[in-house]
């Protein structure tokens, strides 16, 4: 096959994509100009070098689609049947396409039918297209400027110059005069490129592009204008015109974009390290220039040496680079011939496009893609009906979202169909072999899921076009897997499906941040980091320790530390409190590496692990820098896996745990687990914790039979978390601290376990003050311990003393949440209130109208089954209560809830979580209450 | 070896029946690497230490822009670690794929020599030695051992089925 031939194949099947791509944007927006222009533009230069090069099937396909668009243009009805039939065409056209690539010759065969249908089409409702198209006369100029705009430098279109003169000379103004009244017939016959002249889609074709034609153009219009007989027709040219600036703009726009050239991989793969190897030659010059003292006059030129290397070395890198839209361009297309074709609505959204990742891997994932979102439309998406049925909108949505996270690409394909069916799933795993009937039962929902990757699994039983195509999810799986990717699925019963692709970065270029620990350098991908606290004992941030474990508080958050030299085992340094903490967030995980040095930011290129080094969960490949050096690159998401006690990835507290902690039962909330006297585990809400401390035991001081401890210059009374535990009187003792306004109390424990994250789902214990429940956490019996049961037992005195002379105020707490209540109660009753509780609106509303006198009320203000700005609406209403101040509580404030709650009169919004706020807040109502008084 | 030409008469010592061998010592003893494995040698300049690795891994190295696994021969062989010298030598090697740098004490000279005077490992040599051994020749003033290159970077697959 000759080069040309090829050349032309690659450029026709680009141009073809984009058309797929166009054709569909199109049809959702017919009257964008700047689109049919462009499908225009493309699918003329295909037909132009098909007549060049002598491929007559090509050619007559591609002119009976043109005809057909060339309709639109001049104001046909843009209907799905005929976008699908021009889609078809071009179906057609990539398949002999195909087989020409495949035989170096056109196939044999006719086109009739589909050219027929064309044609059949364009003549249904033609507009009255004959009084447009004896516009074309001033060809010559419009030559020249065409071909400046078309021409991309490349050797295919060189050809393509010819073409369009043989169309410019061709014509003879007498078959302007023809051209009138039959232009399509023309098709029947074995094309030459002279024969089809001027017709008027070339005409069309010539408005599109560039300023320059159109100065040419508007004689050309004007006649056509005169000529006219309806106004709507001339009108149009006319109006293109008028918008042309913005056609070129945007058909420059496209031209930018595909303005490439092909180079092989290996040339590139070439071109990278003999670039390596010129930063390593320079690096060595520039050593030998900074030994020797003397500047021989060459240190100016070897700078700039050094500068353009750096670039040169940075441009190939960026070469591999392309961004993840390349790979969804074929979507849109998918998923519209798939609704059609099933009947349904669907809608593509796609986030992220622009997400760049290396081409290689790139091309392994575009098949498992398309698969992916095939399946989404074909099995996850219901019908119109059901949806409806369903109470969700007809359109269903599937959702491509690609974002780098924690050093890794995460693609999401998700739609909001039906979900899995996972009782089928089940049915079918025990069919099959997979797993046996009891193991299926014992299986989670997630596990279940999984087997729609297992081999042979695929939906043999609904056999589509669809989902026809032999590709199974397994064979996704493995796909993604190849490249050491991951694939997780997510499904709910009617609300959908969500699978989640992992790509590691293997290949990707990545900013990364260049640390050191114990002299040697290492990188943290940029993306996991998001600040960096430089510590040093006694400073404002200094790094505590809890029975060893290092852990620093930044902005009252505790933040767990890992130093890495340990984790490397670099070190058995334990005690490591000086350098920086790169605080790192990987999906909900949040903690800080302990380093010794920062450097710079640096883009590298990772290079996979070596196989014999590949099971060192800690890095996530190595790349070499700059200067030439080997480093490694430390994998966020590994370092937490090791860290952690569990292979469970939620050992560290969540960004939104302190929010969440109240929520309600069934939300994640962070957790401070410990060990008092017994064997039983214990754990506090992280987010009461004020801070932890380890104290040497002989600091600790009885007054009066009671442990207190000299704590920030003030005495700390201590109690220990349970009888069976005595507080030591040498050694080290742990500490946890609650603070509240001024004071701190110390409840002393035997040994902090860890921080985890878990659903809190306490089952209430009656017969205890000191715990609030049990729940299970990570599998274990917790005891929850009710940390207002301590706070009376030291704090009386300080409480009493406080509030002398304060009138006492009485409270009403509306919360529905139990363990709030109990929580939050004797914190209450310590700072001097006397505190009535209700559990729902009802209730508050019962208690009132009783005749319950209240000085203020305290509501949560998303109580469970009654809004709380209903309950205060009530308040309000009641000319007794209308008056009294009211303090609302909670969760995340928004400008909704601040709006609704001025109108409403309510004195204050606090956070449910921010005891010290409700504190001020309440002090200050009942002072102004007293004033008043 | 198998892939010499049987027919071929065995007192015809033609240099295609040879094989080349490029010799490297380590702790004294002379031992030889088939050439057609061999890509390059090189002295090993900067060495980046990997952490939690096998202990046969002595780092990574950059080898014009490629990282290369360097692989300790003495630590394979279950030698000590030789103290800092001054030139730290290697051997280029490819295996499935991927570049190895195999530190050895010191590259010697390309001997070729004729397979059919290998003789079999002695029966009492370290178990060790054995499985990295394809045999020995006997030089004239001295032994050497013909490395089996597929098993000296073998070691993380044999843990495993250990």
């Amino acid at each position: 096959m000759d080069d040309l031939l090829l050349e032309f194949l690659t450029e026709t099947n680009e141009h073809l994509e984009t058309v797929d791509v166009e054709m569909v944007r199109f049809e959702q927006d017919p009257n964008n100009e700047a689109i049919l222009s462009n499908i225009f533009r493309l699918v003329h230069t295909i037909k132009g070098t098909c007549g060049f090069l002598g491929l007559p099937r090509l050619e007559a396909l591609a002119h009976a689609a043109e005809t057909l668009m060339g309709k639109f243009r001049d104001g046909m009805p843009v209907t799905t049947p005929a976008v699908s039939l021009i889609l078809s065409t071009l179906d057609r056209i990539k398949e002999i396409l195909g087989e020409l690539e495949r035989q170096g010759a056109e196939p044999e065969g006719s086109d009739t039918d589909l050219i027929a249908m064309l044609e059949r089409m364009a003549s249904q409702e033609a507009p009255a297209p004959e009084a447009a198209a004896p516009a074309p006369q001033p060809q010559t100029s419009g030559t020249v400027v065409y071909q400046v705009l078309e021409r991309e430098l490349r050797p295919g279109e060189v050809s393509l110059d010819e073409l369009e003169r043989a169309f410019q000379e061709a014509p003879g103004p007498e078959k302007a005069s023809t051209m009138g009244t039959l232009t399509y017939q023309v098709l029947e016959r074995p094309l030459k490129p002279g024969e089809v002249s001027l017709d008027e889609l070339e005409r069309a074709f010539r408005e599109a592009p560039g300023p320059a034609p159109l100065v040419i153009e508007k004689p050309a219009a004007a006649p056509a204008k005169a000529s006219a007989p309806p106004p709507a027709v001339s009108a149009a040219p006319a109006k293109k015109s008028a918008e042309s600036s913005e056609t070129q703009e945007n058909g420059e726009g496209i031209a930018g974009k595909v303005q490439t050239i092909r180079v092989n991989v290996d040339t590139l793969e070439h071109l990278m390290t003999m670039v390596s190897e010129l930063v390593l030659t320079r690096n060595q010059l520039l050593e030998i220039a900074r030994r020797s003292s003397e500047d021989h006059g060459y240190k100016v030129p070897l700078q700039r040496l050094s500068q353009v290397t750096a670039e040169l070395q940075d441009g190939v890198m960026k070469t591999r680079m392309q961004p993840i839209g390349n790979a969804w361009q074929k979507l849109p297309r998918v998923v519209r011939d798939l609704s059609n074709e099933l009947s349904k609505k669907i809608e593509l959204v796609m986030q992220g496009a622009d997400t760049e990742l290396d081409r290689q891997v790139l091309e392994v994932i575009k098949d498992p893609l398309t698969h992916m979102v095939r399946n989404s439309a074909d099995h996850g998406i219901e019908s119109p009906a059901e949806r409806k049925a369903a109470g969700k909108p007809e359109k269903g949505t599937i959702r491509l979202n690609a974002y780098h996270e924690g050093g890794s690409i995460t693609i999401e394909i998700a739609d909001d169909g039906k979900g899995l069916n996972l009782a089928a799933i089940r049915k079918k795993a025990v069919e099959r072999g997979v797993a046996s009937d009891a193991e299926v039962d014992k299986m989670s929902d997630a596990q279940v899921a999984k087997f729609i990757f297992h081999p042979g699994f695929s939906t043999a039983a609904k056999v589509t076009s669809v989902s026809g195509r032999g590709v199974g999810m397994d064979v996704v799986k493995t796909n993604i897997e190849l490249i050491g990717g991951t694939v997780d699925i997510r499904s709910e019963q009617g609300r959908g499906t969500t699978f989640t692709i992992k790509i590691p970065l293997t290949l990707a270029i990545v900013a990364a941040l260049i640390v050191s620990s114990k002299d040697q350098r290492f990188a943290i991908p940029q993306v996991a980091v998001s600040e960096l606290v430089r510590v040093a004992p006694s400073s404002e941030h200094s790094i505590e320790r809890i029975n060893g474990t290092p852990i620093l508080r930044l902005r009252d958050r505790l933040l767990p530390i890992v130093p890495l030299s340990k984790v490397m085992g670099l070190s058995r340094d334990e005690d490591v409190d000086h350098g920086f903490v790169v605080v790192t967030q990987v999906a909900h995980q949040r903690f800080g590496i302990l380093v010794d040095g920062v450097f710079h930011t640096e883009e590298i290129v990772v290079k996979p692990m070596s196989s014999k080094l590949k099971h060192i969960q800690l890095f996530s490949g190595n790349t070499i820098l700059g200067d030439g050096a080997v480093v490694l690159i430390v994998d966020p998401n590994g370092l937490a896996r090791m860290v952690g006690s569990g292979a469970d990835s939620n050992e560290f507290q969540t960004d939104s745990g302190q929010e969440q902690a109240f929520v309600a039962a069934d939300e994640m909330t962070s957790l401070l687990v410990f060990r008092g006297g017994g064997e039983s585990l214990k754990a506090v809400p992280l987010s009461l914790v004020t801070r932890l401390e380890e104290i040497d035991a002989s600091t600790i001081e009885w007054s009066s039979g009671r442990p207190v401890v000299q704590y920030r210059g003030r005495l700390m009374p201590l109690v220990s978390c349970d009888d069976e535990l005595a507080i030591k009187r040498q050694g080290m003792q742990s500490l946890l601290v609650f603070s509240d306004g001024d004071v701190s109390m110390g409840l002393a424990v035997a040994e902090i376990v860890d921080i985890v994250e878990d659903k809190l789902d306490v089952e209430l214990l009656a017969e205890r003050s000191d715990l609030v429940g049990s729940a299970v956490v990570r599998g274990r019996t917790t005891e929850i311990v009710n940390v207002a049961h301590y706070l009376p037992m030291v704090l009386e005195t300080w409480s009493r003393k406080d509030h002398k002379g304060r009138q006492e105020k009485t409270l009403l707490l509306v919360d529905s949440s139990a363990f709030f209540r109990d929580m939050l109660v004797p914190v209450l009753k310590a700072s001097g209130y006397r505190v009535h509780t209700a559990t729902t609106a009802q209730d508050a509303v019962r208690l009132l109208s009783n005749g319950l006198q209240v000085d203020i009320v305290i509501t949560d203000l998303e109580l469970s089954g009654h809004s709380g700005f209903a309950l205060v609406a009530s308040l309000r209403a009641d000319p007794q209560h209308s008056a009294t101040p009211v303090i609302g509580m909670t969760v995340k404030l928004d400008q909704q809830q601040m709006a609704l709650a001025r109108k409403l009169q309510i004195a204050e919004v606090v956070s449910k979580i921010d005891r010290r706020g409700l504190l001020s807040a309440l002090a200050e109502l009942s002072g102004s209450l007293e004033e008043a008084a | 070896m198998k892939m010499l030409d049987t027919n071929a008469p065995a007192t015809a010592k033609t240099v295609s029946r040879q094989m080349e061998f490029v010799t490297v010592t380590v702790a004294g003893q002379l031992l030889g690497l088939p050439i057609n494995r061999v890509h390059d040698v090189f002295v090993v300049s900067e060495m980046t230490t990997v952490p939690l690795a096998p202990p046969e891994i002595a780092g990574l190295l950059n080898l014009r822009g490629r990282v290369v696994t360097a692989v300790s021969l003495r630590r394979r062989l279950g030698l000590e670690d030789l103290r800092d010298s001054e030139r730290r030598m290697a051997v280029g090697l490819e295996n499935h794929g991927e570049a190895y740098g195999l530190l050895v004490d010191e590259v010697g000279e390309v001997l070729k020599l004729d397979p059919d005077e290998m003789q079999p490992n002695p029966v009492h040599m370290d178990r060790g030695w054995v499985g990295l051994s394809q045999g020995v020749h006997q030089l004239r003033d001295k032994l050497l051992i013909v490395l089996d290159v597929d098993a000296v970077l073998a070691f993380e697959s044999g843990r495993e089925a250990a």
